[in-house]
């Protein structure tokens, strides 16, 4: 329930900062897309569903702002949510890589996407363009925030990780015989 | 409790794909509604926007704050050195002084904006602030913190600099969306200003990105004028911008393919790099017209 709201919580905190402080803090006129992050992070830390409904959540939240056609970028952050939710298994609270890598294909992908369906479809053809001086500095970027935001992210996982260990625990220990079952759940 | 329950019940039922296809179907619902029409945004609009804005107004305050306080801090780190009382009080002071060199820093702009507001004087204007900015890398807009109990509307045009920023593309309550000018796919009617001769100007992120230039197209004009360095303003026949908004300078023009028509260059005349307050034209293309 916690974690829930912490997720539910987490989007519009990230799309605030990012509206408002992010702007200044732009790289050769590339700013990260940190809104992303947290979609990714839920994706593959709490399984396909919740990174589906921040991932809504947050494209959402820019559509209304700023996105011009609403649907649009809910469309593709559901998405990202989608994908990185089947890393779900493969992820483990040690490994960093993964989650780097998954971030950064995330971003790379909402780039690649966002071109192809806002600017190729009018006829803007310059991918070189687009790709080397949008889509990647920005992914590389988001990239360099997230070695920044991705530990407060594993350290709220870990406190989550800890009360359901522990629940589960106090719940085995007042029905002794039958912990598998609440194991298997 | 049973939230938690029933939480847990639908999980069972209901495969992730599942989700996926409805969530997708909402957006695609969503895409097709909002294509043609804007009235479904407003809902939306006011209802999330009323929960966002306050936050972003309160933070782009913090921005502001902090940067005006870099160096404060830094004098306070010296000041940490003498003894409790002094700094006590230089803390007081700093803080006061925060507050008034903030103020006529403000001050200053507002004149500026009001002097260069001259220009254009017959129209009626209100000065706004930029809260929010569109971080995306791909569209350039930004939101400011009036909306419509400000008495702002929709396509009302936006001025900073002495030159045209842009026009609300939506209002809240108390904020509203300001899509620019420079943004990709954005279109404005203008015309030079000396030769009366109208051309379309467009966004372009490309040239944005390359040389911060506007591209403009479909200027017919006679062979032996020279238009570079010429002002473009916005046209009469636009239906969306008032009349005579200086735009920028020409600053290159080549001959089409068809042998007929110009297309080339525009540098702008707003610093978008740098825009802290607007001024919005409170007068409407449409009703002045009438």
């Amino acid at each position: 329930m916690l974690q829930k709201f912490f997720c539910f919580i987490t989007i519009p905190i990230f799309f605030v900062i990012e509206s408002t402080l992010f702007s200044h803090l732009s790289i050769a006129g590339v700013t990260p897309d940190i809104l992303i992050i947290p979609v990714s992070v839920f994706g593959f830390m709490y399984g396909e569903k919740t990174g589906m409904y921040t991932g809504f959540l947050a494209g959402l939240l820019f559509d209304i702002f700023f996105g011009g056609m609403l649907g649009f970028s809910a469309l593709i952050m559901t998405l990202v949510g989608y994908v990185n939710g089947q890393f779900f298994g493969l992820f483990y609270p040690e490994d960093i890589r993964l989650p780097m890598i998954l971030i950064f294909t995330s971003d790379l992908s909402y780039g690649l996407l966002f071109y192809i369906f806002r600017f190729l479809v009018r006829g803007k053809l310059n991918f070189s363009f687009y790709l080397l001086k949008i889509i990647v500095p920005e992914a590389l970027y988001t990239l360099l925030i997230s070695i920044i935001v991705y530990p407060v992210l594993l350290h709220a996982y870990n406190r989550f990780e800890m009360i359901r260990l522990r629940k589960e625990r106090t719940i085995a220990g007042h029905n002794q015989g039958t912990p598998s079952e609440y194991h298997i759940e | 409790m049973s939230p938690v329950l029933r939480e847990k019940s639908i999980r069972r039922k209901i495969p992730g794909r599942v989700v996926l296809m409805i969530l997708a179907g909402i957006c695609v619902f969503l895409m097709v509604i909002t294509y043609g029409t804007n009235s479904f945004d407003a809902p939306f609009n006011n209802t999330v926007g009323n929960m966002i804005v306050p936050f972003e107004k309160g933070l782009s305050k913090l921005g502001i704050w902090m940067n005006t306080r870099k160096d404060e801090f830094r004098s306070m780190e010296a000041l940490a050195k003498e003894n409790e009382e002094l700094k006590a009080r230089v803390d007081e002071l700093t803080e006061e002084n925060t507050i008034l060199s903030k103020e006529r820093y403000e001050l200053a702009e507002l004149r500026d904006l009001f002097e260069l507001g001259d220009e254009y004087d017959s129209y009626s204007k209100v000065g706004a602030r930029i809260i929010a900015s569109d971080n995306s890398n791909w569209f350039y807009g930004f939101t400011i913190d009036k909306g419509s109990k400000d008495g702002l509307q929709v396509d009302m045009n936006v001025i900073a600099g002495g030159g045209l920023v842009g026009r609300i593309s939506s209002v809240g309550d108390h904020w509203s969306r300001v899509t620019a000018v420079i943004s990709d796919g954005a279109y404005v009617s203008g015309q030079v200003l000396s030769t009366e001769d109208t051309l379309i100007v467009a966004g372009n992120l490309e040239e944005m990105r390359n040389d911060g230039t506007l591209s403009f197209s479909q200027l017919s004009i006679s062979d032996n004028v020279n238009i570079l360095g010429e002002k473009v303003v916005t046209s009469q026949i636009s239906d969306k911008y008032l009349p005579g908004l200086l735009i920028g300078y020409v600053q290159s023009a080549d001959k089409d393919s068809n042998n007929l028509t110009y297309s080339g260059k525009i540098l702008p005349v707003v610093d978008f790099e740098h825009l802290g307050t607007v001024l919005v034209i409170t007068d409407m293309k449409n009703a002045a017209s009438e």
